[in-house]
């Protein structure tokens, strides 16, 4: 269970301070599927790496399972059982997609066990097992290892910041077909996505909308979702693909 | 078992430079605190003591396919200072693998140096898989020092790839390559360099493609820590139509310094090379992505090496 208390976040510019989030409240119980949704330049992104402790709040507490984490850094954080999916997945030169997979489920992962991974997210193992986690990967096939990898960790909270960012509309499809997958597998865990696509909206258990660094609507999708359709909260990912 | 007279340190040191924990199959010749501490031939593969200077002469038949060369040097004992000119003739349609390598213990107060100079005569449409690691140990005040020339002759469709690993220990390298290539040949080189300390290394590559077809790709790739410091300057000349590519990519850690000179000369007017360098230090998002999934600082930073420097 996540829970944030009182949370703001503050940062330096040449006018001054310029508060991104400002009081927020909010828990995320076990078991659910909760999506963060809002405009641009809402606060999503920062209350996403605030959670991963990727950055710090200038106020309040952030608790996991009753645990004060707001002073933890991000490898203490991501070993109680959080992380994270980039906006932007990072490039490496020299690390293939199986020493990720590797890092992220702690273990000596079998070429079997990394190929379960990556056909959960529509990538042939046998042609990405050994491809170097660099430039000569297109945005959604990262996109996809990405995921990959918060599959091979199998933590108690997932974050997902804008995974529909930068990915081609069929690996959109079977972006929702996943999300689908790991909500009917939640148990335990919970998930939190950062995303104003309608069609990740339509799966979630909870919607959080933000506007102007505050939570302005909180509530079960059915009861929410229906006033966000048409605003930049709740986008289509193309007409075609209805 | 190893069954040469060396001692455990030695045996170390091959293990690290050459990976080798056993006899080898194939030819083999070991030079251990300058004397030969084991020799093996075989039908295809000839290993002669030069006459003159210290050194050996590898003929390598025609026509041999499948089997290895390892020549394999170690410096355990401190003070000795010695330049070793090794000759490799490699017949015509040949595809080999040799192994060479240098590792240094010094726990001594003098210096220590090898100099090795491998000249390699590349025949027609051979293929040579060269593999040199250099390594040093020891907690002595003396320095160890390794200086190796290479010099690669490459004869009409003749192929060859040259991976160079210097990942710890040694203090002091000036490493120069020198290579020519004939019609249809091709070079690869993947250079692999880690400093650390107050050290030194020097790379300096020289690559002439004077045939028609031929092909040269030199990339090397280092991370320089704590005060060391590093050159590296590679030259590819075209004087015929020709496609050559030299890269240098270098992540610099604390007080490092990195010094890239790549050039190009192009006497031909289908002569196609390019050349990229890049040095930075390593990147904030991929530590923060590591230790996401768990690891230490200062672990994804050992990781993100451990990848580049693959």
């Amino acid at each position: 269970m996540l829970e944030l208390k009182h949370l703001s976040f503050s940062v330096e510019n040449e006018d001054g301070c310029k508060e991104i989030l400002h009081d927020l409240n909010l828990t995320v119980n076990n078991g659910k599927f909760v999506v963060i949704t809002g405009p641009n330049g809402s606060g999503k992104s920062t209350l996403a790496r605030l959670i991963m402790g990727i950055e710090k709040p200038t106020q309040g507490q952030i608790l996991f399972d009753g645990q004060d984490i707001t002073e933890l850094g991000i490898t203490e954080r991501a070993k109680l059982g959080i992380s994270f999916a980039f906006q932007q997945p990072v490039r490496f030169k020299g690390i293939r997609v199986v020493d990720l997979l590797r890092l992220a489920s702690g273990k000596t992962l079998g070429i079997s066990e990394a190929c379960e991974y990556l056909s959960e997210v529509g990538l042939c193992a046998r042609d990405y097992i050994e491809r170097e986690i660099n430039s000569s990967l297109s945005g959604g096939e990262l996109k996809r290892i990405e995921i990959a990898t918060l599959l091979a960790r199998k933590t108690k909270l997932s974050v997902f910041d804008e995974p529909e960012a930068g990915i081609d509309l069929w690996s959109f499809q079977n972006l929702i077909r996943i999300f689908e997958n790991m909500r009917r597998d939640i148990k335990d865990s919970s998930i939190v996505i950062i995303s104003h696509q309608e069609r990740i909206l339509n799966i979630a258990d909870e919607i959080i909308l933000l506007a102007n660094g505050t939570i302005e609507q909180t509530g079960a999708a059915a009861d929410v979702l229906p006033g966000l359709i048409g605003t930049t909260a709740a986008v289509d990912a193309c007409e075609k693909l209805k | 078992m190893l069954d040469l007279n060396i001692d455990d340190i030695g045996k170390g040191l091959l293990a690290e430079i050459a990976d080798i924990h056993d006899t080898p199959a194939g030819a083999y010749n070991f030079r251990v605190n300058s004397q030969l501490a084991g020799r093996h031939t075989t039908d295809n593969i000839d290993i002669m003591t030069k006459e003159g200077l210290p050194g050996i002469d590898i003929f390598i038949k025609p026509h041999t396919k499948g089997e290895s060369v390892h020549i394999p040097v170690v410096v355990s004992a401190s003070g000795i200072k010695e330049t070793v000119y090794n000759d490799f003739f490699i017949g015509d349609n040949c595809d080999v693998v040799i192994v060479a390598g240098c590792g240094i213990d010094n726990c001594g107060t003098h210096d220590s140096q090898h100099d090795g100079v491998h000249r390699f005569y590349v025949g027609k449409n051979a293929h040579i898989k060269y593999v040199e690691k250099h390594y040093g140990s020891g907690d002595g005040s003396g320095k160890r020092i390794l200086n190796p020339q290479t010099e690669v002759y490459m004869e009409k469709n003749s192929s060859m790839e040259m991976e160079m690993e210097q990942i710890k220990g040694v203090d002091s390298t000036v490493r120069t390559t020198i290579a020519e290539l004939k019609e249809g040949a091709k070079l690869v080189v993947k250079e692999r360099l880690m400093t650390h300390g107050q050290q030194l290394a020097k790379s300096d590559y020289r690559v002439t493609l004077n045939g028609a077809d031929s092909t040269a790709d030199v990339v090397s790739r280092s991370v320089a820590r704590d005060t060391s410091s590093q050159t590296f300057n590679a030259r590819i000349t075209g004087n015929a139509p020709c496609n050559g590519h030299t890269e240098c990519d270098s992540i610099i850690m604390d007080e490092g310094k990195i010094l890239a000179i790549p050039s190009l000369e192009a006497n031909d007017v289908d002569a196609m090379l390019f050349h990229e360098a890049a040095i930075g230090k390593i990147a904030g998002d991929q530590l923060i992505k590591l230790m996401s999934l768990g690891l230490t600082e200062a672990e994804a930073e050992e990781q993100i090496i451990k990848g580049f420097l693959r």
